[in-house]
């Protein structure tokens, strides 16, 4: 597909890494604040679509995008369930999704176990399946006009 | 022995994401390790059986329940449970057996196997789960990865038929899904045991309670009686079942329909609702006329798989027509023997479904596979050049339709029994009928397929019998068609159906085992 005029792509690269980074906080403040890995990895997925939507990309080079979040996407629902295997490794085989790590200190970053590291991991996941959805419209559209 | 139930979910889950991930890599490395892990299913599944008895629960993150309401996921493993679980393991791993050839021609073979495994995590955790929520969240992992195989071919008719089972199948999930939410409403909680022991104390105050109970029940009957495809709501299936990949039409003909419409049927009908008579009724009736409307469409179609599409409507009628009798017998406070030998009939009728309808669905798949048609105009005299799927597919034939020794005729018989002893005349009569209508058609399929003419069209096009892994499990249905009879000699039935059975003649015991009052 095309890209915009310059000021969308101008635009679009300033505001770009503040999302970005925006969704990270998001994720990584899951178990504080609300939101969490889902909202979090929407977010994130936002900022890759609006580079997209601004600045156009070939079709050769969005297949290649494409199957590398499908790898991801693939990749964060084994490490989320291998989190949970290892709670039930850890609890003695008793107790799926265990928290197994030191809980912490109540309201600090690194706290609550493995709630954060499962955000961060749900955070892939979505980030992963949201962006690629899009690409497959894009994709589609793109092979319907040829 | 509780901490593996989740086990169940785990497997199919994670084979799904690895193939998926993996399968980029490696080739074929699908074909090698999704068997394995099927396999490691049955066996889990006949561990179960063997070794545990009554009630199993398990908390998801273990936490305990607070004055004596649970509050953590629970997952329930009782008898009915292990039945279900030993359907949708058992036929899914012949299922997957059959595809490693059957999928030679498709182009993105990986994704049948992940979508494969997904569709099964998705049934089990259905079966497994004991909240009603959880319920609604598999079942729509189940049916978006069917929406997709039954599409997989993205050919014209395929992607039709997928498009009409959305549809339909999303109206389903939107009703259940009010249903739930009105149950958490009204009862403000969502754990099957403990939403029964709330509707019991609600039951007996004002009438207000009773009109909800029976509107929550119509949408629960009519969203789920959608994906069982019983009477008014069967349109899709006839689609959907003869477009699917055949392993994915014996799939969900033989598992999916039961694991997601008659398993959550019984269990909220049985466990959840204080019975009725009204609502039993109904239920009744609903499956009578699916039994004779899906067996008198089933006569005149000419395409193969479409014939045994039909003729699954007609069979989960029986399925519930048994079951149904079993419930008017516990709500009128008839003889619970009675009840047990009607139940003990549906479920016997529901494992033996899965495994010839199954047989039929894999060997019209072999037929289709060698000779590239599935109008039985075309064919006739292929039992010359296809001696197996022929004699395979003979088999299949003869215990659908109620043949002796073969499995079909023992359930359908003891339903017959139990509607007779239950004064239910009129409804053994139809079962009966039914009965020759099914031979009638199945008559149909063996002659237009397999007999008729000497086969000499297809010698000249020199085509071979199906290939080993094909063979094998049509094979192994067939000889199960014949072995499962033995579920008759009661010391079998004992450990395979009276756990189910007793299952739902306590209707109580359900939600007090759980609760552990």
């Amino acid at each position: 597909m095309k890209g915009m005029t310059i000021i969308v792509k101008k635009i679009g690269q300033i505001i770009c890494p503040v999302i970005f980074m925006f969704g990270l906080y998001i994720i990584l403040h899951g178990h504080l604040t609300p939101g969490g890995g889902f909202a979090g990895g929407v977010i994130m997925a936002g900022a890759f679509i609006l580079q997209i939507l601004a600045n156009g990309n070939i079709l050769p080079n969005l297949r290649k995008e494409e199957e590398g979040l499908e790898f991801m996407e693939s990749a964060a629902i084994l490490g989320f369930l291998i989190l949970a295997g290892l709670g039930l490794l850890f609890s003695g085989g008793v107790v799926f999704f265990a928290n197994f790590l030191d809980k912490g200190e109540l309201g600090k970053l690194i706290s609550g176990g493995f709630i954060p590291i499962e955000n961060i991991v749900v955070g892939a996941e979505v980030c992963a399946a949201i962006a690629t959805i899009f690409i497959a419209m894009v994709v589609y559209k793109d092979e319907e006009k040829k | 022995m509780n901490s593996l139930i989740p086990l169940f979910v785990i497997i199919p889950l994670g084979c799904a994401f690895l193939m998926a991930m993996l399968g980029r890599f490696i080739k074929n490395i699908n074909k090698f390790i999704t068997p394995i892990f099927m396999l490691s299913l049955v066996y889990l599944t006949f561990h179960f059986i063997i070794n545990s008895e009554g009630t199993l629960i398990y908390k998801v993150g273990g936490f305990e329940p607070v004055n004596g309401i649970p509050i953590a996921i629970y997952m329930v493993m009782d008898g009915l449970t292990k039945l279900i679980l030993l359907v949708i393991s058992l036929v899914g791993f012949l299922a997957i057996f059959y595809s490693l050839s059957y999928t030679k021609q498709y182009t993105s073979e990986r994704k049948f196997y992940v979508l494969f495994s997904l569709m099964i995590a998705g049934m089990n955790g259905i079966v497994l789960s004991g909240d009603i929520f959880n319920i609604f969240v598999f079942l729509e992992i189940a049916a978006i990865s069917s929406y997709a195989l039954v599409a997989f071919g993205v050919e014209k008719q395929q992607l039709e038929a997928s498009f009409k089972y959305q549809v339909l199948g999303g109206i389903a999930s939107l009703i259940i899904l009010l249903a739930i939410g009105l149950i958490y409403w009204n009862t403000g909680t969502l754990n099957i045991a403990d939403i029964s022991r709330q509707l019991t104390i609600n039951c007996s105050s004002p009438t207000g309670t009773n009109v909800f109970i029976k509107f929550i029940s119509v949408l629960l009957i009519a969203g789920f009686g959608l994906k069982a495809a019983i009477f008014p709501f069967h349109t899709w299936l006839p689609d959907a079942h003869s477009s699917a990949p055949s392993p994915i039409s014996a799939m969900l003909s033989g598992v999916l329909i039961k694991a997601v419409g008659i398993y959550v049927i019984i269990r909220l009908f049985f466990n959840m609702f204080p019975l009725s008579y009204e609502l039993s009724m109904t239920i009744t009736v609903l499956g009578t006329i699916s039994m004779i409307i899906g067996g008198l469409l089933a006569i005149g179609q000419w395409d193969i798989k479409r014939m045994l599409a039909y003729s699954s409507i007609s069979q989960i009628g029986y399925i519930v027509l048994g079951l149904g009798i079993g419930m008017l017998v516990l709500a009128t406070g008839g003889n619970k023997a009675v009840a047990a030998l009607s139940i003990t009939g549906g479920l016997f009728h529901l494992l033996n479904h899965s495994i010839f309808k199954g047989l039929l669905f894999l060997s019209a798949g072999a037929v289709e596979y060698r000779t590239g048609t599935r109008d039985m105009r075309k064919m006739g005299g292929l039992s010359e050049v296809l001696p197996i799927t022929s004699r395979t597919s003979l088999v299949g034939s003869l215990a659908i339709s109620g043949i002796p020794p073969f499995n079909g005729f023992f359930s359908k018989l003891i339903i017959i029994i139990a509607a007779i002893q239950a004064q239910y005349y009129v409804l053994a009569f139809l079962a009966v009928l039914v009965s020759v209508i099914t031979i009638a058609y199945f008559m149909k399929l063996q002659k237009y397929t397999f007999y008729n003419n000497d086969g000499s069209k297809w010698k000249e096009k020199k085509i071979k019998e199906v290939p080993f892994s094909m063979a094998f499990s049509m094979i192994v249905m067939a000889l199960l068609c014949i072995t499962l009879s033995l579920l008759v000699i009661p010391d079998v039935r004992e450990i395979f159906l009276k756990p189910a059975v007793d299952v739902l003649i306590n209707t109580a015991d359900y939600s007090t085992k759980i609760l552990g009052m």
